[in-house]
């Protein structure tokens, strides 16, 4: 074995073992998470609500609280999103306007989340006067949503063939029908994957709902759906803890018996839906674009 | 001219040896100047391009025959600036006032690499239509069949045509997409290199294809393929270095050309 050979060898197995070291950290964090926490996550667990000074509490409005605040971000953040990358992507040309969108996106997906969570408690919750609320808690992840989204899609438009603008213009259609009909529906795989990683983020954020959606989770009435009731779940002007926020709370001035047991399931089911969210990101994107290439 | 046997090094204009009846030409370009910025790619050809047949543009890479070819139905607005005049049926079509997309719609496209959307194959063909306002099923089913038929891959994908476009082979897609530009009944279709990414048998069923096309529709095709061209074209069209060099019927391209450039690149003996 000559020299080039052996470096390249203990080059190799320097970069092995670097790596093997993150997989060792990601799968020791996930090991103890799992095993401290899952042992108390049960069906009980996961559906009644939080007691705030006996043991047996639950986190079923968390859950509830993290999905729904999830869901009305995406509903705010994906139009915005979209447009803004058909723009960048379609139109915008290389000038300083499109640099200074650009930089503007990078900038704020640089923002620390407590920074987007103060700000969005000044603007929505203090100025506009939404309260702690889900609205304004839907608003701030918003923000802190979007470059991250923009530049997903973005990403997934850039990838779909200049072959495919070409044939549409070339068909007499025009750019505008061009983007909507063909290229956004081309990119939809990647699109679609792009949301469920941001999912992932934004129902593990805790930093930037704490002064925005409120550290409160008050009883729901689950007769009861509609939105303009403040007890009804789907009101977004009711205060609303989730489960990301709810493991920092009962962390730091939790007073109920079994904390531990509750902070410790919380973990677990928390990090089971992220995981969830970015293993089926791959899966979902990959099954959409089978179904757009092949039967059916 | 005709009878010359010397060949010119370099004409002054192109050599030009046929001259169509003004009511067979369905295309005619005058004085167009080509500029990617400041940057003149194609100018010097005042080229008539005859109803009902096959005119095959030929050279070298870098020669200016795409950039000629997607000047025709105006796909490089945007992308080159273009002077002088694009006459088609004796209008000008190289003016801000005409409607870019009936121009596209009568004036259609293959391109180079098979381009199917990412929808079915009866979406495929019907997506024009759809967009500009037939959504009558006959009609539709009617189109559907007719154009596949016309691109020769009816038979192969008549019983799957709610499969997706992208499941395709190759030589099927590039059939599909040219039943596409046909749905919309254009009069002139315009190829750039449509079977270069194609395999041998497709090659040869897609000129098979586009010989019967012939009948119906006038055709102009880019390719860097000689065979290809002697094969399957009426005319031909040599271009190098910006200029229509010489231009003919193909037979006489290939076996008597004018110009010495033409015959060192017919016989291969460029560069």
């Amino acid at each position: 074995m000559n020299r080039t050979q052996k470096q390249s060898r203990f080059a190799i197995a320097c970069l092995k073992a670097v790596a093997g070291f993150v997989v060792l950290i990601l799968a020791f964090l996930i090991g103890y998470i799992f095993i401290t926490g899952l042992p108390n996550v049960s069906w009980h667990f996961l559906t009644s609500p939080a007691k705030a000074f006996n043991a047996g509490g639950g986190i079923w409005i968390q859950l509830f609280n993290s999905f729904y605040l999830l869901v009305l971000a995406m509903i705010i953040s994906l139009p915005i999103a979209l447009g803004a990358a058909i723009y960048l992507n379609e139109y915008a040309t290389d000038n300083w306007f499109t640099a200074a969108i650009k930089t503007s996106i990078e900038i704020l997906s640089s923002l620390p989340s407590v920074v987007v969570g103060l700000f969005g408690f000044l603007l929505f919750v203090v100025q506009f006067n939404y309260g702690f609320s889900i609205l304004s808690g839907a608003l701030t992840l918003t923000i802190f949503n979007l470059p991250l989204l923009t530049r997903n899609i973005e990403d997934s438009l850039a990838n779909v063939s200049d072959d495919q603008r070409q044939g549409g213009l070339g068909l007499g259609l025009s750019k505008y029908e061009t983007i909507i009909h063909i290229v956004v529906p081309a990119s939809l795989p990647g699109i679609i994957s792009g949301i469920i990683l941001c999912s992932g983020r934004v129902f593990g954020e805790a930093a930037a709902l704490i002064y925005t959606a409120g550290q409160s989770a008050p009883a729901l009435n689950f007769m009861d759906w509609n939105p303009f009731n403040i007890d009804s779940p789907l009101s977004p002007l009711r205060p609303a803890e989730t489960l990301a926020v709810h493991i920092w709370k009962i962390n730091s001035e939790g007073i109920m018996p079994d904390l531990t047991q509750v902070s410790s399931g919380s973990a677990a089911v928390l990090v089971l839906a992220i995981l969830i969210f970015n293993l089926s990101a791959r899966f979902v994107g990959r099954k959409v674009f089978e179904r757009m290439t092949s039967v059916k | 001219m005709q009878n010359t046997t010397e060949l010119n090094n370099k004409p002054k204009r192109f050599i030009y040896d046929f001259n169509p009846e003004e009511t067979e030409i369905t295309m005619q370009t005058k004085d167009l100047e080509i500029y990617y910025g400041k940057n003149l790619a194609m100018h010097n050809a005042d080229l008539k391009f005859k109803k009902n047949t096959i005119t095959a543009l030929i050279g070298p890479s870098g020669s200016g025959k795409s950039t000629f070819l997607r000047s025709l139905n105006r796909m490089n607005d945007g992308i080159a600036t273009v002077k002088g005049e694009i006459l088609y049926q004796g209008v000008n079509i190289n003016q801000p006032k005409i409607d870019v997309y009936e121009v596209r719609r009568r004036i259609g496209m293959v391109f180079q690499r098979p381009n199917p959307f990412a929808k079915s194959i009866y979406d495929n063909v019907t997506f024009a239509l759809q967009r500009r306002g037939v959504h009558d099923k006959k009609t539709l089913d009617r189109v559907v069949e007719t154009t596949l038929k016309q691109a020769a891959v009816w038979d192969q994908v008549k019983d799957s045509l709610n499969k997706s476009a992208l499941s395709l082979s190759g030589g099927q897609a590039q059939r599909v997409c040219i039943a596409r530009a046909l749905a919309v009944q254009p009069d002139v279709l315009l190829l750039d290199e449509p079977a270069s990414a194609l395999d041998p048998v497709s090659t040869q069923q897609l000129e098979t294809t586009l010989r019967e096309l012939k009948k119906d529709y006038t055709i102009i095709i880019v390719t860097h393929n000689m065979q290809q061209a002697a094969r399957l074209s009426d005319y031909t069209v040599f271009f190098n270095m910006g200029e229509a060099i010489e231009y003919n019927k193909t037979r006489k391209v290939f076996t008597r050309p004018k110009v010495q450039m033409t015959d060192d690149y017919v016989s291969g003996n460029f560069g």
